[in-house]
């Protein structure tokens, strides 16, 4: 039940054992943890065109936005855990920026909710990516396929 | 006044990341709001070009563009979303 923004790295070995501790009722957690990519391979680029990323979100909305989409998950869902992390700031190639994590009795639940909060988050939370590259800075275009992939969910579970 | 917040390649554009405006006499909702911004010309004009490609949140909450615009709310505009 945690959503955290954040500039600083996280461990992501530490909040996993913060998100089960004491809650032996948990048999699974599934966990998605996203990383700053030093190049577009659709786009035919080479290794090492995108030199770092810097986030930027909108104070307030975001939060609010993290935390309706966690209650969604849970009410749609049965989680005994959930946390979100988004980093904003400047990170370099193979940097974490985002870590979601779902834990439940069972896995299915917790691979569900999982897949479900980072399509959202996508297609929902207010950040948008800057890229520095050698020609310059780009900001990134938003991509059809994360809405596709947030509609699917449109329809409640079960 | 209302508060006006842009956000990535509208800030740069518009050449600021926030300001107030006194929402000026007729303008009821967003749709409004932007004809009148676009009207300013310059940043604004070009950030505003393709509204396709502008999203709007009205304190904070994702709003069409017929959603109205009252003194002090807080309105945002910006491209869609590339977090995750």
């Amino acid at each position: 039940m945690a959503v955290r923004v954040q500039q600083a790295d996280f461990d992501i070995g530490a909040e996993l054992t913060a998100l089960t501790q004491g809650n032996p009722g948990i048999g699974g957690v599934c966990c998605f943890t996203g990383l700053v990519r030093d190049l577009h391979p659709q786009a035919g680029e080479q290794a090492g065109t995108v030199r770092a990323l810097t986030l930027e979100h909108y104070p307030g909305m975001t939060e609010r936005q993290l935390a309706a989409i966690e209650a969604e998950a849970r009410a749609r869902w049965p989680l005994e855990a959930c946390l979100i992390i988004h980093r904003y700031g400047r990170m370099e190639p193979g940097e974490k920026i985002v870590l979601v994590a779902c834990a439940s009795a069972h896995r299915e639940a917790a691979f569900d909710a999982c897949r479900f909060l980072m399509d959202w988050l996508k297609s929902k939370a207010p950040f948008w990516k800057l890229e520095e590259t050698g020609r310059g800075t780009r900001w990134v275009d938003s991509r059809h396929s994360d809405e596709e992939a947030a509609r699917r969910w449109d329809q409640p579970a079960g | 006044m209302i508060k006006l917040l842009y956000f990535a390649w509208l800030r740069s554009k518009i050449g600021l990341a926030e300001e107030e405006l006194a929402l000026p006499p007729g303008i009821r909702d967003v749709a409004g709001l932007i004809a009148h911004l676009q009207t300013r010309g310059g940043g604004y004009a070009d950030a505003l070009s393709n509204l396709a490609v502008v999203k709007v949140a009205v304190n904070q909450e994702y709003v069409p563009f017929s959603h109205p615009v009252v003194p002090g709310d807080e309105v945002a505009l910006f491209p869609p979303v590339t977090g995750g």
